[in-house]
C-alpha cells in the first residue's frame, strides 16, 4: 500500500505554480523525509495530502487510493501543521476531548499517559506552554487518533535541540513500535538524517529524489580525482554533481546497480545523505526517481558534465 | 540506516466509533460560550434597563389613559408626561445596531479566527470533516443567538406596547407598528435578523480572514440590507391600501403620498412650497434674511383641499403586522440558510 500517491499532480496559485507534474508513491511503513528549499513546494504537497487544499491538476491519494481530504482518508491520517497551531485558550484536557469528539478513533489512555510522562498538567492552557510542550502536545493529539499515517509540517522549525530530539524521539516511537507510517517535512536535512529511511527531494515545485533512503546512498558515491581526467570520465559516468577544488575535482555519481571501475589515480568512498541532497538540491536539472515506466537507469533527466 | 520492518498495525475499520452530529455541540459550546456568554450578559443588561424603564412607560401610559376629562389640563400634563417617557428609547432606533453587533462580534470572528489563528488546519484535518464541521458550528451558534435575540425581543415588544396600544383611542398620536424603527423589533424580526446579521458575519470573515475586517464589513454589510429592507422592500410585501383625503385608519404605516385636482395627478410628496404660495399668498410674509415664513397656524392641507385638491395616500394598516412579520421572519431565515452554505461552500473550496 502506498501511503501517499500522487499522479501529475499540481498546484496552482493565481499565476504561479507551487508544484507541477508530480508523480510519487510512498509506500507504507516509512518515516519519510520531505527535504527541499524554503519555498520548494512541501508545504503545498502536504496540505494536498491531507485535504486541506485541492489540486489545479492531476490526483494525489493516500492510505492505498483515498481520496484525499475525504473522510475515509482523514480517519486514517493524522496532521500537525507547522508551529502546531493549538487553541490557545483550551487548556491540554480540552484539546483531548476536543480531538476525541471530532474523531472516530481516539485513545485517551495513551494521550494522558503521554502528557503525564512529559509532565504536561491536564489543566494547564495551551497559551501557558512552551513551544516544545505545544509541539508535543499536537503531536499526542496526532498520535492519540490512532492514525495509520502522520504527517507533520516543519515540526522541528521553532523547536530548541533539546525539544527536538524529545519530539523526534516520540514520532520514532510511534514508527517503531506501532507502525505509523510517517511523512515529515523540513528545510534542515541534517535533523531528519539519523531517523528517516526514505527521502523525497522537493525543489522549485518538483519531485526531484524519491526513494528509500538505503537504496539512494547504495546507488552514488563520491569519486575524487585529477581535475585534467574530469571530462573524458564524465562522460561515460552519470555525474550529478561535480565541484573542484584546486587540481582535485568532486563526482558525485550514480552508479544505477552498473559497477564502474575506479580508475587508477581516482578515489571512490560512499556519499552521505547530505552530501547527495545537496548534489541534486544544486543541479535541479538532475533526477533520481523510481519509476517503473523508465527505470533508474533511463532517466532521461540526468544531467552529466 | 534500516527500515522500519514493524508491520503497521492491523486497525479495523469496522471498530471505529460513529461520529454523530451532536459531538459538535461541546466543540461548539467551549469555543463559542464566552462569545455566547457576552451575548447574553449584554443584552441581559439591556433587559434589566428596559425593564425599569418599561415600568415607568407602563405606569405614565395608565396614569394618562384613565384620566378625565382628557381635554382637561392635568390630563393634558398626564398626557405630556407619557409623551416625553424614555424619549432615547422612543422611536427604537437605539435598539436597532443590536443584531448588526451580535452579527459582526459572535458571527464575524467564527471562521476568520481558525484562518487568522491557523488553527483550522487542526479543525479541518480531524476525522469530524469540515463541511460537517462548519455546518454543525454555524447552525448551533447562529440558532443560539437567534433564540436569545428572540427571547430579548419580547421584552422590546412588551416594552413599546403602550405607544402601540395608545393607538385604539383618540388621545394620543401613535406610530404604527409597522413603521421602520419598530417594525424589526418586535415579533419574529429581531431574531431573524440577528441571524442573518450572525450569517453574515460568518460568510464575510470566511472571505476576509481576518477579524477586525470582517467586523466592520459585516457592521457595513447589515447597515446597507436593513436599509434597503425598510426603505425599499417591505412597503412592497403586501399591495397596500389607498386611502382618499385624511380617512385614514390609526397606526396606518403610509408608504407614499400623492394629490389629484380634477380627476388628474398633480404631484406626489409634499406639496410644493411656490404652489402654496400661488394658491394662498396670504399666509406667506417675507421671512428675516430675504426667505418667506408662515402666518399664523398654516395648514397646507387645507390651504389644497380648499382649491379642490385631493389627497391620496398609500398605507399598509396595522393589521398586516404579522403576515408582515412572517414576509420577513421567512425571507431572512431563506438568506440565512443561503449565507451559511455559501459559506460552507468557501471552506470545502477556498483553503490553505
Amino acid at each position: 500500500m502506498n501511503v501517499v500517491e500522487a499522479n501529475a499532480l499540481g498546484k496552482r496559485y493565481g499565476s504561479t505554480w507551487a508544484l507541477r507534474e508530480c508523480t510519487l508513491a510512498v509506500p507504507e511503513g516509512h518515516l519519510t523525509a520531505l527535504v527541499g528549499p524554503n519555498g520548494a513546494g512541501k508545504t503545498t504537497l502536504l496540505n494536498l495530502a491531507v485535504g486541506l487544499t485541492d489540486p489545479s491538476s492531476g490526483t494525489i491519494s493516500v492510505l492505498g487510493g483515498r481520496r484525499a481530504g475525504s473522510l475515509a482518508a482523514l480517519d486514517g491520517i493524522a496532521f500537525v501543521a507547522q508551529n502546531a497551531p493549538l487553541y490557545k485558550n483550551l487548556s491540554a484536557a480540552d484539546l483531548l476531548h476536543e480531538t476525541r469528539n471530532l474523531n472516530r478513533r481516539f485513545d485517551q489512555g495513551y494521550a494522558e499517559r503521554r502528557l503525564g510522562e512529559l509532565g504536561i498538567p491536564l489543566r494547564q492552557k495551551a497559551e501557558k506552554m512552551s513551544g516544545g510542550q505545544q509541539a508535543q502536545v499536537a503531536l499526542t493529539l496526532a498520535l492519540a487518533r490512532r492514525p495509520k499515517l502522520l504527517v507533520l509540517d516543519e515540526p522541528l522549525a521553532n523547536l530548541d535541540p533539546l525539544a527536538r530530539e524529545d519530539f523526534m524521539a516520540t514520532v520514532m516511537t510511534a514508527a517503531a513500535e506501532d507502525g505509523v507510517s510517517v511523512v515529515l517535512s523540513s528545510h534542515v536535512l541534517a535533523e531528519l538524517e539519523r531517523v528517516a529511511d526514505y527521502l523525497v527531494l522537493v525543489s522549485h515545485g518538483n519531485i526531484q529524489v524519491a526513494g528509500e533512503v538505503e537504496d539512494l546512498l547504495a546507488a552514488h558515491h563520491m569519486l575524487t580525482g585529477p581535475a585534467s581526467e574530469s571530462a573524458r570520465y564524465a562522460r561515460q559516468w552519470n555525474v550529478v554533481h561535480m565541484s573542484s577544488a584546486a587540481s582535485q575535482v568532486r563526482l558525485l555519481v550514480r552508479s544505477d546497480g552498473t559497477a564502474h571501475p575506479v580508475p587508477p589515480g581516482w578515489e571512490a568512498r560512499p556519499v552521505t545523505l547530505e552530501e547527495l541532497t545537496l548534489a541534486y538540491l544544486r543541479e535541479s536539472g538532475a533526477g533520481a526517481l523510481p519509476d517503473p515506466a523508465r527505470g533508474w537507469d533511463t532517466d532521461s533527466s540526468e544531467v552529466t558534465r | 540506516m534500516t527500515a522500519v520492518t514493524v508491520p503497521v498495525r492491523s486497525a479495523n475499520d469496522a471498530s471505529l466509533r460513529p461520529l454523530p452530529w451532536r459531538r459538535m455541540a461541546w466543540v461548539s459550546w467551549r469555543h463559542h460560550r464566552v462569545a455566547l456568554g457576552g451575548v447574553v450578559v449584554f443584552l441581559g443588561a439591556l433587559a434589566v434597563w428596559l425593564w425599569i424603564a418599561g415600568l415607568q412607560l407602563h405606569h405614565a401610559y395608565a396614569a394618562a389613559a384613565a384620566c378625565h376629562p382628557s381635554s382637561s389640563a392635568a390630563c393634558q400634563n398626564l398626557i405630556n408626561a407619557f409623551g416625553s417617557t424614555n424619549v432615547i428609547l422612543k422611536g427604537g432606533f437605539v435598539l436597532q445596531p443590536l443584531p448588526a453587533l451580535i452579527g459582526a462580534f459572535v458571527g464575524a470572528p467564527m471562521l476568520a479566527r481558525e484562518i487568522e489563528t491557523g488553527t483550522f488546519r487542526y479543525a479541518w484535518t480531524q476525522g469530524f470533516g469540515r463541511r460537517r464541521w462548519t455546518v454543525a458550528k454555524l447552525v448551533l451558534v447562529g440558532v443560539a443567538v437567534a433564540a436569545i435575540a428572540g427571547a430579548f425581543s419580547v421584552l422590546v415588544s412588551w416594552y413599546y406596547q403602550p405607544y402601540l396600544a395608545s393607538g385604539n383611542g383618540t388621545v394620543f398620536s401613535s406610530p404604527s407598528p409597522l413603521s421602520p424603527g419598530l417594525f424589526e423589533l418586535r415579533g419574529v424580526a429581531f431574531g431573524a435578523w440577528t441571524l442573518v446579521a450572525f450569517a453574515m458575519g460568518a460568510l464575510v470573515g470566511m472571505l476576509t480572514r481576518r477579524i477586525v475586517p470582517a467586523i466592520v464589513a459585516t457592521l457595513a454589510a447589515y447597515a446597507g440590507l436593513a436599509l434597503l429592507a425598510g426603505n425599499v422592500l417591505r412597503q412592497h410585501y403586501v399591495t397596500p391600501l389607498v386611502a382618499k383625503g385624511s380617512n385614514l385608519p390609526g397606526a396606518a404605516w403610509i408608504t407614499s403620498e400623492w394629490w389629484t385636482k380634477g380627476g388628474k395627478f398633480a404631484f406626489g410628496g409634499r406639496p410644493p412650497v411656490h404652489l402654496l404660495q400661488q394658491l394662498c399668498p396670504a399666509s406667506f410674509v417675507p421671512g428675516p434674511g430675504g426667505g418667506i415664513a408662515v402666518r399664523g397656524a398654516f395648514s397646507p392641507t387645507t390651504c389644497l383641499v380648499q382649491h379642490g385638491y385631493t389627497q391620496w395616500s398609500d398605507y399598509q394598516p396595522a393589521s398586516h403586522f404579522w403576515p408582515f412579520q412572517w414576509i420577513e421572519g421567512g425571507w431572512l431565515l431563506g438568506l440565512s440558510v443561503l449565507l451559511i452554505a455559501v459559506t460552507v461552500w468557501l471552506v470545502r473550496r477556498r483553503v490553505a
